[in-house]
């Protein structure tokens, strides 16, 4: 290729800046490139929830009865302290990225594990609200029992409520919220499984200084899924434990 | 345009294969298989999307061989089911969707726009890690007894009435989903930020733009199949029921979702396809593309449209009549951008200087057989002929003409056109313009009786048929033997041009692309100093003047 065809503008060589891939001709190049493929990955999650989320306005929709009190058996306190654990936890990923800006190792450290821990403490909640589902047979299958929606008195979240016994047909389509409230916080919870096994891993790197030493991208981009992941929850709560409750 | 842009224009006479390239640089298995390069990447991808392509070919070799006689005789109706079932999910998911993209996008988008690689060269790698784990997962489902849903997956059928390996190969789409996600990513990123100083958007090749487009649909369809394909896998594994109407269900919602990435898919397949046949056209015609913003932005309004028409898949499933309506006259809308390209590139060649090499031949291929694919497409369009043909081999015929007619013709143009760029070789041109001719001609054979088959009204996706039929399917049967020749000419002499053929010279086509301007093959960084554009794509007026004031200089000496 002749010289005169390009006009060599680029200096390759000594001036490399350390944390530069091969192919990027700048830092701020790389910076774009990188920050906007991230925003693009996150536009490709929202179509997939957003398929979800479709599903679940359009039998909300036509079951709406069986919707509202079927949601009754979720606990709101529980559902709001997990949202509130959630929140904190975004905060802290927030804060990790702010002192990795800084420079300051052990306070990048401990808030990684303050926001492992918060997803701790989010799993063992759920849990607790998964195992309470269970146990009264709202687990969608052959063993689901409609007998809170039938018969509210039998039942204490129904009776507190003031749930009215539902006919039969209404009361067989809780099991279609039961199905998408455990299809949707699953698939939630599973992004905030993948979620804590990077941030196990960003902690391990992190105490050997790979985020304070100027490049934090990798970090940076980890929060932005990681409030995604939280946004998530904070449409799903609504939409599941807080229909016709004012 | 200025002298700072000189077209390179070597002697073909003296080429010599650059000692150092991208092939030559590292050697080892491990240098390819765990390579950041996109052009060896590319490379891998060929390599096993043609493989793939052949498995399908052989399934639809088995089909046609199948319908040779009206009855069930070669295989039982349960196995013909799985064979064009596995036909669809291979030639679909591993062979259209990342055929172009993956083989000659990533080799060629980066060059094009003056780059040294993709943005994300390791995500790049490991979509092709994510294609070949989906496709061994789907030769896995065959090998283990298959699965006999349609490539459709339509529900109830797949989630309450087989008992096949529909999960794995649900499995098996959804990990080849994040291949073509990680594609489309990499594709948008690297066209916005890594184009060469002066490439501007309306400098970008028309193959440029046509993977923009595409890479849109990519990344916006692919997860509407994925949470489509984990519902049905809830379905089947817990008895969700959402798509179950005993338990409340709506079988219906499942095909809004599917088509909803399934539909754009037919775009993600031909898109791509269409880049390449501006690319083809433009350089064989020696002019530049009539009308280069409009052909650009058919291919956007392509992609945007694309997302409007999904329920026209679903005209006989009982949607309202009101949404019969729209979504039919939102199909006729995507006909007005893909005829603004067929006449463009009509145009272009128009007073042109055309030459027929094997690639022009290949487009010209395309442009026929695309036309007639994409007429047909308006009578399925319209509501009222829909009924009658859609369950019939007429859309059988009118997918595969704009698929094979359309798609696998740009493939093989493209790959002709630029197989010079990638090894430093020449095919042997004769015998290729041959097995273009007989792809051509095997392909109506095929096909064409299928649309008069159609509208008699013989049904897909039965083993056997009524005997009056027969006659049609013999010619269908025969024109598909010629077309496997067609399909294995290349293979042979490709494979003999890699040592045997004529070195190629950087520019072989005398072609204004970016990719040209290098040597080849290329280097592992594509340019030895980072190109800068000052010039429109395909400026071969200006080109022609500048040799003709060349030669005029050396006469004169």
């Amino acid at each position: 290729m002749s010289d005169s065809s390009t006009a060599a503008a680029h200096q390759h060589g000594s001036e490399h800046a350390p944390f530069l891939r091969h192919h990027f001709e700048s830092m701020e190049q790389q910076k774009d490139a990188t920050n906007f493929a991230m925003w693009l990955f996150l536009l490709t999650e929202v179509m997939f929830f957003g398929g979800l989320f479709t599903v679940y306005m359009i039998y909300r929709n036509w079951y709406y009865e069986a919707f509202v009190a079927a949601s009754h058996q979720l606990s709101v306190t529980l559902g709001g302290v997990n949202s509130c654990v959630l929140i904190t936890s975004s905060f802290t990923m927030a804060l990790a990225v702010w002192c990795a800006e800084r420079k300051k190792k052990a306070a990048v450290v401990a808030l990684l594990v303050a926001t492992f821990l918060m997803g701790v403490l989010f799993l063992g909640i759920k849990g607790v609200e998964y195992r309470e589902k269970f146990a009264k047979h709202h687990f969608p299958g052959t063993t689901y029992s409609m007998e809170a929606f039938t018969n509210p008195a039998s039942d204490a979240e129904a009776t507190e409520a003031g749930d009215k016994p539902l006919p039969q047909a209404v009361a067989e389509r809780t099991e279609l919220f039961f199905s998408l409230y455990f299809a949707m916080t699953g698939l939630h919870l599973l992004h905030m499984l993948i979620g804590m096994g990077l941030l196990l891993y960003m902690v391990f790197r992190a105490q050997s200084g790979a985020y304070t030493g100027g490049h934090f991208s990798y970090l940076e981009y980890f929060g932005f899924y990681w409030h995604f992941v939280d946004i998530v929850w904070i449409f799903l709560f609504p939409l599941l434990y807080l229909i016709n409750r004012h | 345009m200025n002298d700072a842009t000189i077209v390179n224009l070597p002697d073909q006479a003296t080429a010599k294969i650059p000692r150092d390239n991208y092939i030559t640089r590292e050697n080892g298995i491990l240098s390819w298989l765990l390579t950041q390069d996109h052009k060896r990447i590319g490379i891998l991808y060929l390599i096993s999307m043609t493989f793939f392509f052949f498995i399908g070919g052989a399934l639809a070799g088995l089909i046609r061989l199948e319908l040779l006689t009206p009855q069930s005789d070669l295989m039982a109706a349960d196995t013909y089911n799985k064979v064009f079932t596995m036909h669809g999910v291979v030639m679909i998911f591993f062979f259209l969707v990342p055929s172009v993209p993956g083989a000659l996008g990533n080799f060629f988008l980066p060059m094009m726009i003056g780059a040294k690689d993709l943005a994300l060269p390791k995500m790049n790698l490991a979509s092709w890690y994510m294609y070949m784990i989906g496709g061994i997962l789907t030769l896995w489902a065959m090998i283990t007894g298959g699965v006999d849903t349609g490539w459709t997956f339509t529900t109830p059928l797949s989630t309450h009435y087989v008992n096949t390996n529909v999960i794995t190969t649900g499995l098996a789409i959804f990990v080849a989903g994040f291949s073509s996600i990680f594609t489309g990513l990499n594709f948008i990123v690297t066209i916005h930020k890594m184009r060469a100083p002066g490439m501007t958007w309306f400098r970008l090749p028309l193959f440029v733009w046509a993977n923009y487009a595409a890479s849109i649909l990519m990344v916006l369809g692919t997860p509407v199949l994925g949470i489509a394909i984990v519902l049905v896998a809830l379905e089947r594994t817990f008895g969700i029921g959402v798509f179950d109407p005993t338990k409340g269900g709506d079988p219906l919602l499942f095909q809004h979702l599917f088509w909803f990435y399934s539909h754009p898919a037919v775009y993600i397949m031909i898109l791509p396809g269409m880049g390449v046949i501006s690319e083809v056209i433009s350089t064989f015609s020696r002019k530049r593309v009539f009308g280069y913003t409009a052909v650009a932005f058919s291919s956007v309004a392509i992609a945007v449209f694309g997302f409007f028409v999904w329920a026209h898949h679903m005209f006989i499933m009982g949607i309202s009549s009101y949404a019969v309506l729209v979504f039919s006259l939102l199909t006729m809308l995507v006909a007005v951008p893909s005829a603004i390209k067929i006449f463009n590139w009509a145009f272009t060649l128009y007073k042109g200087s055309i030459t027929f090499e094997t690639p022009m031949l290949y487009a010209f291929g395309f442009m026929g057989l695309f036309t007639i694919g994409g007429m047909t497409g308006v009578f399925l369009g319209v509501a009222g002929t829909d009924i009658h043909l859609t369950e019939t081999y007429f859309i059988v015929a009118h997918f595969h003409f704009v698929m094979v007619g359309g798609m696998l013709m740009a493939f093989l143009a493209g790959i002709h056109f630029w197989w010079p760029k990638m090894t430093g070789r020449m095919y042997p041109e004769k015998i290729s313009q041959l097995a273009a001719v007989i792809t051509f001609i095997g392909f109506n054979f095929t096909f064409f009786p299928q649309f008069i088959l159609g509208t008699l009204g013989m049904p897909r996706r039965y083993a056997s048929y009524p005997a009056e039929f027969q006659v049609l399917n013999v010619l269908s049967t025969a024109g598909a033997t010629i077309l496997g020749v067609g399909y294995l000419l290349p293979i042979l002499y490709l494979l003999w041009s890699l040592r045997y053929g004529k070195i190629a010279g950087d520019n072989p086509w005398q072609a204004t692309g970016l990719e040209w301007q290098t040597q080849s093959p290329p280097l592992t960084e594509n340019f030895a100093v980072m190109p800068i554009v000052d010039h429109e794509a395909y400026d071969y007026e200006w080109l022609e003047q500048k040799t003709a004031q060349q030669k005029e200089a050396a006469n004169v000496r």
